[in-house]
C-alpha cells in the first residue's frame, strides 16, 4: 500500500538526514505559530506584512552585498573582513557624487564632496530623493560601483596579491588590517558625524496598512536588476563560465588554461561593483550615512553568505533574503533588541551543523 | 627495551593456536559513489609480522584508516585484543595499544626529534594542565619527564639517530624522518603497529636496518602489520601475507602459498578476478 | 638573598636574552614618556601620572596578549571572541557584587567571592562554547567566536535585561548605560574606611602620602601607582604560568595539536579535550584580566567590548610574536605604549611646539593649502582629536597588513622554546634540570 511506502521513505529520511528533518519540523512549527498568532489577533496582519516587507528590503541589501563576499571567499579562499568597509566606501563615493550633482551651483564644491559633514548642507535643502533627483542618484550609483571596483583592485594589488600563497587565516587577519585602514581613512577625511542624505518629499505608498517607502522600493528593484544582470553574466558569457569553473576547482582551472589572475581581477571588479551599489542603495534606503555603516553590517552579510553556502552566488542572494525575512519575522516572538542576536544564532548553528550552507557544494552556480 | 613483559611464546592458547590480536570482519566503506572497501575480513596473529599487499587502489590505506579510527566504517567490525573497537576515534584506538604510521611521514616539523619522541608516550601525568603548574604535583611530572627522556634516548640509539636528537624534525632527511616516525610510534608502548609503506623511498642500507629492527622488536612481543610494495621484502620477512584486491581480501596465508596463487598473479596483472 | 643571585637565577631561568629584553623595553618606554612629559612641561605629578597610565595599559595588554597566546600561539585556536569573554567576566563580577539595594540590583556578594565566581562562570561558558566550536576550521571558528562576542554584547546592552527579575532573583546589566563597579579595591591598603567618600588614611597611607606630598604627588596618584604595581605582579605571575605550561607535557601536546591534529590524535591524545581545556582556561584568564582593567575605572559598559577590542589584542599579539610569552609582553607593551597612547602625545607635542592654532574645518581646505606648499593647515587638521585617532588606527591597519605579509608569526617569531619540563641533553646527572 502507498501509505507503507511513504512510511518507510519517511523513516529513511529521519535516519539519514536528521538535521534537515529537525529544521523542517521547527520551520513548520514556526509557520503554524505565526498563523495562530495572526488568527487570534496577537499579531496584526498589517504588522506581519510590514515584517515581511522590511525583511525583504533588508534581505535584498544583504544579498546584493553578499555576492562579492561569497565570490572572494571561494575564489581566493579567505574571509574578507574588509568587505564591510568596501560597502561603506562605495556609499561615500556614490553619495559624494550624488550631492555634487544635485547641489552644484547652489552650494560649495567642498561641502558637497564631503557630503555635508563639517560644513552642514541641509539635506532638506538639497532635497535629494528618487523622484526629485533621479539622475543624481543614478550617477551616484554608477560612481559607487566603479570606485569600489577600482578600490578592490587596488587593495588586491597592494595587499592580497603579494600574499596569494598565504593561508586563509593570515589573509583574513590582513583583511582586518585593511578594514581598519579604510574605515579610519573615511573617518579622517569625512570626520565622524552621521549625515542625513535624503530630503524633500520621499514618496511612499501605503497599501493595506503597510508602508512601502519609495527608497525601499528603489533598493529592491535595483538590487533585483543587478542580481539578474549577474545571473546573465555568469550563465551566458565566457567570463562567467570561467569564474564558475575557478570557484569549483582552482587547480583544475589553472591546468585547463583559464587564466586565474584574470579571473581573480574580474572577481574583484564584479564583486566590488555590486558591493559599491549595495552600499549606495543601503545608504539611500536608510536616509543617513555613517562611517561604520558597512562594518556594522559585516557579520550579517557573513551570515547571509554562510546560510546560502560560501561560493554560491545564488546562495548569497537567497541566503540574504531568507536571513532578512527571518530576522524581521522574528519580531513575532522576540523583542527588537534581540533581532541581531537571532540572526547570529542562525549563522552559528548553520556553521556548526551544515557549513556548506543551504546550497552545498562550493560552486558559483 | 622491554615490552609489557610479554613474550611471543606465552601467547599460545589452549588449542595450541596463536592468539589473534586483530580481527577484522566485513569492513565496508564508500566515499560518494566509490566503494573503497567492499568486504574486508582477516585476522592477525599476535607476535607476528604480517604483510598486506595488493595492487594500487585495492583499499589498503583505507582499511588502515578504518581500523585506526581515521575513518568510520560504513559496516563491519574490528576487534583488537578481544575488545570491540569498531568506530572508535583514533586516540581511543591508540589507547588500546594499536597504533599506525603514515604513508607520508608526518613528523612534527616545528618540534625537535626529542620533543617528537617525548610527545608520544601515553598517560603522561603532566598532560593535565594543573599538574604541570602546581609545585607538589609538578615534582612528580619532572620525575616522569626524566624517565621519558631516558626512554627517548634509548629509542634514538635503537634507530641510530642520536646525532639528530636536537634537530628540528623538519630539517631531517627523508630516511631519518621514516626512522623518527617509527621510533615515535613505538614510544607509545603499543602492542601492535600498523605500518603504512614504511620502506617507501628508503635506501637499501636503511631498509636493511629497519627490517632488522622489526625482527628485533617482534622477538620482544610486538605485532606488525605492514603494507609494502616490495615483494622480496614481504616474502622474506612475513609470517603471513594478506592480499587485497578491489576492496576485498583475495587470499591470506603463508608467503609461499600466496606467491604461487593464480588469483594473486591475475590481480597484479590487472585482470578481473572473482573473489 | 642578594639581588645579584636573584638576577642570576632569573637569567638562568629565562635565558639572558629575555630578561634583558624586557628590562630594556620597560626602561625605553618609560624614558620616552618621561621625555614627552618634560617636553610638554608637566609637573612631577603629571609626569608620574603619564608613566602610570602607560604602565597600566601596557601591563593590561601584555596580560591579555598572554591569555590569547595560550589559545592561538600554543594551541592554534583562533578566538576572535575575546571581547565577549572579557565582558562576561566583568559583568558577572559586577552583578554578583552589586548591592541588593542598588539600581540595578545585584547579589551583594563580597568582591573576592564575586571575582572567583566570575572566573568560574567565564571559564565554564568558554568550555561550553568550545564544545561544538572546537572542530571548526580556523576561519569558521573566527567567525563563530566574533558572532558569539557580539551576541554577548547585544544581550548585555538589551534593555530587557537592564533591570530584571528571573526566577525570583532581581539583577540587572544596566543595559546600554552600563553597570557600576565597586570602588578600587586597592584603597583598602591605604585607607581605614575606603568605602566612604572622604576616607581617612591608615598608618601606611598616611606615611606614604606625607612622604610624597612635598614632591607635589597627589593621593590619587599613589593609589593609581599601587594598582599598577599589583598589576605588574599579576603580570609576572601570569608570565611564569605561561612559561610553565609551555614547558610541560601539556604544552607539548598543544604544540603538536597546533601543527598536526591528526597525528597527535593518532598518538593517543584526546585532542578535543586539550583544546576545550585550553580554550576555557584562556577565556577565564581574559575575564579576570578584564576585571583588573575595569575595576580601576569604576564602571563597565557594552561599548567597551566591541569586536575592535579583540582585534587590538590580536595586533599586540602579532607584533610580539605568536610563540613565546616574552613576545606577548613585548607586543602588549609596544602596542599600548606606542601605537595606542603614543599618537595623542605626539599630537600634544606637535600642537605645543608648532603652535597650530586654527585648524581648517575640512580635509579639503587643508589639502587646498598644500598648493601653496603650506603644510601647517594639514598638520593642524591632522592633530585634532578625531583625526589623530583615525590616523592612529590607519597606522594600526597598515602595521597589521605589513606583519601578515612579512612576519606572519610576529616580530619575535614562533615558539622556539622546547616543550619539556627537563633539559633534554643526554647526561641525566646534570644538577640543575632547567627548573
Amino acid at each position: 500500500m502507498a501509505a507503507r511506502d511513504y512510511y518507510s521513505r519517511g523513516q529513511n529520511l529521519v535516519y539519514n538526514r536528521p538535521v534537515l528533518v529537525i529544521f523542517a519540523v521547527i520551520g513548520v512549527f514556526l509557520v503554524f505559530d505565526i498563523l495562530r498568532q495572526v488568527g487570534t489577533g496577537t499579531v496584526a496582519i498589517t504588522d506581519l506584512m510590514s515584517y515581511l516587507w522590511n525583511g525583504l528590503v533588508l534581505g535584498m541589501s544583504l544579498g546584493l552585498a553578499g555576492v562579492g563576499l561569497s565570490m572572494t571567499y571561494s575564489i581566493l579562499n579567505f574571509a574578507n573582513f574588509a568587505h564591510g568597509d568596501l560597502i561603506t566606501s562605495g556609499a561615500f563615493a556614490g553619495w559624494a557624487t550624488a550631492f555634487l550633482i544635485a547641489g552644484l551651483g547652489e552650494f560649495s564644491v567642498e561641502s558637497l564632496i564631503l557630503i555635508g559633514g563639517p560644513i552642514a548642507v541641509g539635506s532638506n535643502e538639497l532635497g535629494i530623493n528618487v523622484v526629485n533627483t533621479p539622475l543624481a542618484l543614478l550617477a551616484g550609483l554608477l560612481v559607487a560601483a566603479v570606485l569600489t571596483a577600482a578600490l578592490s583592485l587596488l587593495l588586491d594589488r597592494i595587499v592580497f596579491r603579494p600574499m596569494r600563497s598565504a593561508d586563509g587565516v593570515t589573509l583574513m587577519i590582513a583583511s582586518v588590517g585593511v578594514a581598519l585602514f579604510l574605515r579610519n581613512f573615511l573617518t579622517y577625511s569625512f570626520l565622524t558625524d552621521s549625515r542625513g542624505l535624503t530630503g524633500g518629499n520621499v514618496p511612499q505608498f501605503t497599501v493595506a496598512g503597510v508602508t512601502f517607502g519609495g527608497h525601499q522600493i528603489t533598493l529592491v528593484v535595483v538590487a533585483a536588476l543587478l542580481m539578474l544582470g549577474t545571473h546573465i553574466l555568469l550563465q551566458y558569457t565566457k567570463i562567467g563560465t570561467a569564474m564558475r569553473a575557478m570557484a569549483a576547482n582552482k587547480d583544475l582551472a589553472k591546468v585547463t588554461g583559464i587564466p586565474t589572475e584574470r579571473v581573480v581581477k574580474l572577481t574583484w571588479i564584479i564583486g566590488g561593483g555590486l558591493t559599491g551599489c549595495a552600499g549606495f542603495l543601503i545608504a539611500l534606503q536608510q536616509g543617513t550615512l555613517t562611517v561604520t555603516m558597512g562594518w556594522d553590517l559585516l557579520l550579517l552579510v557573513f551570515a547571509a553568505v554562510i546560510l546560502g553556502g560560501v561560493g554560491s552566488i545564488y546562495g548569497a542572494m537567497v541566503g540574504g533574503v531568507i536571513l532578512g525575512l527571518a530576522s524581521r519575522l522574528a519580531l513575532v516572538w522576540i523583542p527588537a533588541s534581540f533581532l541581531l542576536v537571532a540572526a547570529f544564532v542562525i549563522m552559528i548553528v548553520m556553521l556548526l551543523v551544515r557549513p556548506s550552507g543551504l546550497f552545498s557544494g562550493r560552486t558559483t552556480a | 627495551m622491554s615490552k609489557n613483559g610479554h613474550s611471543a611464546r606465552s601467547d599460545q592458547t589452549r588449542n595450541g593456536q596463536q592468539e589473534q590480536i586483530l580481527k577484522v570482519e566485513n569492513l565496508r566503506k564508500t566515499f560518494g559513489g566509490i566503494t573503497a572497501v567492499a568486504d574486508v575480513s582477516f585476522h592477525v596473529e599476535k607476535g607476528s609480522i604480517t604483510g598486506l599487499i595488493g595492487p594500487n587502489g585495492a583499499g589498503k590505506s583505507t582499511t588502515f584508516d578504518l581500523i585506526t579510527g581515521v575513518q568510520r566504517p560504513d559496516g563491519g567490525a574490528v576487534e583488537f585484543n578481544d575488545t570491540e573497537i569498531t568506530g572508535y576515534r583514533s586516540d581511543q584506538v591508540a589507547n588500546q595499544g594499536l597504533v599506525r604510521t603514515f604513508q607520508i611521514a608526518r613528523e612534527l616539523s616545528e618540534m625537535t626529534v626529542l620533543e617528537n619522541l617525548m610527545l608520544a608516550p601515553q598517560n603522561q601525568a603532566g598532560e593535565a594542565v594543573w599538574r604541570a603548574v602546581l609545585p607538589r604535583a609538578r615534582a612528580q611530572v619532572v620525575e616522569q619527564e626524566k624517565e621519558l627522556r631516558e626512554q627517548a634516548w634509548e629509542m634514538l640509539e635503537l634507530f641510530e639517530i642520536e646525532h639528530v636528537a636536537h634537530e628540528s624534525a623538519g630539517n631531517l632527511s627523508g630516511g631519518q624522518r621514516k626512522l623518527l616516525e617509527m621510533a615515535r610510534v613505538l614510544m607509545t608502548d603499543p602492542e601492535m603497529v600498523l605500518l603504512d609503506e614504511p620502506l617507501a623511498g628508503v635506501n637499501p642500507t636503511l631498509e636493511e636496518k629497519l627490517i632488522d629492527r622489526l625482527h628485533t622488536l617482534k622477538e620482544q612481543g610486538y605485532t606488525f602489520l605492514f603494507v609494502e610494495h616490495d615483494m622480496d621484502v614481504i616474502m622474506n620477512n612475513c609470517d603471513t601475507v594478506i592480499v587485497m584486491h578491489q576492496g576485498s581480501v583475495l587470499t591470506e596465508g603463508q608467503p609461499d602459498a600466496v606467491k604461487n596463487n593464480e588469483k594473486v598473479l591475475d590481480a597484479y596483472l590487472g585482470e578481473e578476478v572473482k573473489i | 638573598m642578594s639581588t645579584g643571585s636573584l638576577q642570576a637565577r632569573a637569567e638562568g631561568w629565562l635565558g639572558n636574552n629575555d630578561v634583558r629584553l624586557l628590562i630594556t623595553l620597560a626602561l625605553a618606554i618609560g624614558g620616552l614618556y618621561a621625555l614627552f612629559s618634560v617636553v610638554l612641561g608637566f609637573q612631577l605629578n603629571g609626569t608620574v601620572n603619564t608613566l602610570r597610565r602607560v604602565a597600566f595599559l601596557s601591563a593590561i595588554y601584555a596580560m591579555l596578549a598572554l591569555a590569547l597566546n595560550l589559545q592561538w600561539g600554543y594551541a592554534g585556536l583562533f578566538n576572535l571572541g575575546a571581547a565577549g569573554f572579557m565582558a562576561i567576566g566583568v559583568y558577572t563580577m559586577g552583578i554578583l557584587t552589586a548591592p541588593v539595594t542598588a539600581s540595578p540590583p545585584g547579589f551583594g556578594l563580597p568582591l573576592p567571592v564575586a571575582i572567583v565566581g566570575a572566573i568560574l562562570v567565564t571559564g565554564i561558558i568558554g568550555g561550553l562554547a568550545a564544545l561544538p566550536a572546537i572542530r571548526l576550521r580556523a576561519d569558521y571558528l573566527a567567525i563563530v567566536t566574533v558572532a558569539f562576542s557580539e551576541i554577548v554584547r547585544l544581550t548585555l546592552r538589551a534593555p530587557e535585561f537592564a533591570n530584571t527579575r528571573i526566577a525570583g532573583v532581581a539583577f540587572g546589566t544596566g543595559g546600554a548605560t552600563g553597570l557600576s563597579l565597586p570602588s578600587n579595591p586597592i584603597r583598602i591598603l591605604f585607607y581605614t574606611d575606603p568605602a566612604t567618600t572622604a576616607p581617612a588614611p591608615n598608618a601606611l597611607g598616611a606615611a606614604i602620602f606625607s612622604a610624597v606630598e612635598p614632591l607635589g604627588i597627589e593621593e590619587t596618584l599613589v593609589i593609581g601607582w599601587a594598582y599598577v604595581i599589583v598589576l605588574c605582579l599579576c603580570l609576572g605571575l601570569l608570565y611564569w604560568l605561561m612559561i610553565r605550561i609551555g614547558k610541560s607535557p601539556f604544552g607539548r601536546v598543544l604544540k603538536s595539536i597546533r601543527e598536526d591534529q591528526q597525528v597527535t590524535q593518532a598518538l593517543g591524545k584526546d585532542t578535543r579535550l586539550f583544546k576545550i581545556k585550553t580554550f576555557a582556561l584562556g577565556c577565564a584568564l581574559m575575564g579576570l584580566i578584564a576585571i583588573f582593567w575595569r575595576l580601576s575605572g569604576g564602571y563597565a559598559s557594552p561599548r567597551m567590548f566591541k569586536p575592535i577590542q579583540t582585534f587590538y589584542i590580536f595586533i599586540a599579539l602579532f607584533i610580539g610574536g605568536t610563540g613565546s610569552p616574552t613576545g606577548s609582553i613585548v607586543g602588549g607593551a609596544l602596542f599600548a605604549s606606542l601605537l595606542f597612547e603614543g599618537p595623542s602625545f605626539i599630537r600634544r607635542v606637535v600642537a605645543e611646539y608648532l603652535q597650530l592654532s586654527n585648524a581648517p574645518d575640512t580635509l579639503v581646505s587643508a589639502l587646498a593649502e598644500l598648493g601653496t606648499l603650506d603644510v601647517t593647515p594639514l598638520l593642524a587638521y591632522s592633530v585634532q582629536d578625531v583625526s589623530i585617532s583615525a590616523l592612529r588606527l590607519m597606522l594600526l591597519g597598515i602595521v597589521l597588513v605589513y606583519l601578515m605579509q612579512r612576519h606572519p608569526d610576529g616580530l619575535l617569531g614562533h615558539r622556539k622554546a622546547i616543550a619539556s619540563s627537563v633539559a633534554l641533553s643526554q647526561q641525566a646527572t646534570r644538577e640543575d634540570d632547567n627548573e
